[in-house]
């Protein structure tokens, strides 16, 4: 999966967010709608797409989508 | 060896009602829609105040005997699955035998176990059943979580429900309790937990802190991590499944309906998507009654057997999974 399509595939996971507000450089847990289900959907979404696991502190650890993809490619 | 089946299932629901509704007056900035979308509960039951799992077991017990005409009289052995029993000792499930009027001849004991407890409550039955122990095991779970959550934790309170459940598992029945899987991770007993009030710290400590999601971590409160408990059961159910299915020599295609330990509705979806389980043959429902923790698959047993999209002829598959951590699964060939 390129960054791009991960990219699209970590917006899918907002419902009330525009898409285009979700860029490489997103810091994703500074978005509005960010809450710990918006967490939780990208475990699951991480899980179904590349049968990673991506734990809480991943996520907290992380600030932009694209550090997010690079440590999800580097697993 | 002999066979062992579920001969009978009820539960019971105590009366009070906790609403989506309810819990947004206590929590206004509550996006109360999405979350019962995701988490699919839009009310649950309470037990009232002084209200025990023991009592509610009680209760199922008692509607069992009503609703299946059984007799108190033909149960040998009584076990109660519960976290939560009336006293540190004795066996909450010793007090049930003489409160049911089960003959004193009468094995008992409490386990210990949560989301998991109904399968192994049934592999325990089945054991003692096969092995010429017992013939008509009570097997009985009961929980009030809600009792232990921090009026704060919204999170869990939008998930969690009381209930009770009671199934006779006996040499006949409605369903043989074909081969099972079960499994352990201790290292991950933190994920989910109450810290005090046992053994180890028999105190209550009044100590807080805050964990990787954000989440506020109660030592006198349950605790959980629901990434880690969800990356648990990502990871444990798709091979207990294969694991299932070779015990029973079965294939998936065979499997006629899965009715998994209803966690919540985001979790069971994820689930279903990552095992590749069909959409129309996996159960999916905590609409009214939250997670009840190891009533779930009893309960949901239970409603598909009276509306029968369980019926006779089928393969279906159960398993549970969750504080422990602990998982478990089998067959039941209805």
């Amino acid at each position: 999966m390129t960054l791009n399509e991960f990219v699209a595939g970590v917006a899918e996971q907002f419902e009330d967010t525009d898409p285009a507000e979700i860029q490489p450089g997103t810091r994703y847990q500074e978005l509005d709608e960010w809450s710990s289900l918006v967490a939780m959907t990208l475990v699951a979404f991480v899980k179904t797409e590349f049968n990673k696991s991506l734990s809480g502190k991943e996520i907290k650890d992380c600030n932009t989508i694209e550090e997010l993809y690079n440590l999800i490619s580097s697993k | 060896m002999k066979k062992a089946y579920i001969k009978a299932i009820s539960y019971y629901l105590p009366k009070r009602v906790l609403s989506n509704e309810e819990l947004l007056t206590l929590f206004p900035e509550w996006n109360s829609d999405k979350v019962a979308e995701k988490v699919g509960v839009q009310s649950r039951h309470l037990a009232a105040e002084g209200e025990t799992p023991g009592d509610m077991a009680e209760k199922a017990a008692r509607q069992l005997f009503y609703e299946h005409k059984i007799k108190p009289e033909e149960i040998d052995f009584v076990l109660l699955c519960t976290q939560s029993p009336d006293y540190f000792l004795p066996s909450t499930a010793c007090i049930l035998q003489d409160k049911l009027g089960l003959p004193t001849r009468c094995g008992a004991f409490d386990f210990n176990l949560g989301c998991s407890g109904c399968v192994y409550g049934l592999a325990v039955a089945k054991g003692l059943i096969s092995a010429g122990i017992a013939r008509n095991v009570l097997l009985l779970t009961a929980e009030t979580y809600t009792k232990y959550l921090h009026p704060d934790d919204k999170s869990n309170r939008s998930i969690f429900g009381d209930g009770a459940a009671a199934c006779l598992v006996s040499t006949s029945g409605v369903a043989e309790i074909g081969e099972f899987a079960l499994g352990t991770d201790g290292s991950g007993a933190d994920h989910l937990i109450i810290k005090t009030g046992a053994a180890r710290s028999k105190r209550a400590s009044g100590f807080a802190d805050t964990d990787d999601d954000g989440h506020t971590r109660h030592d006198d409160y349950l605790y959980m991590n629901g990434t880690a408990i969800f990356n648990f059961t990502l990871e444990a159910v798709p091979s207990m499944i294969q694991d299932i299915l070779k015990g029973n020599n079965l294939e998936q295609s065979q499997i006629d309906y899965y009715v998994f330990h209803q966690a919540n509705k985001f979790m069971l979806t994820t689930i279903r998507k990552v095992c590749r389980l069909p959409k129309d043959k996996f159960y999916n429902n905590l609409q009214t009654t939250g997670n009840t923790v190891s009533s779930t698959i009893m309960i949901a047993l239970k409603d598909c057997l009276d509306s029968h999209t369980i019926s006779q002829g089928m393969h279906v598959m159960i398993a549970g999974f969750g504080v422990g951590l602990s998982y478990g699964g089998c067959i039941l060939k209805f």
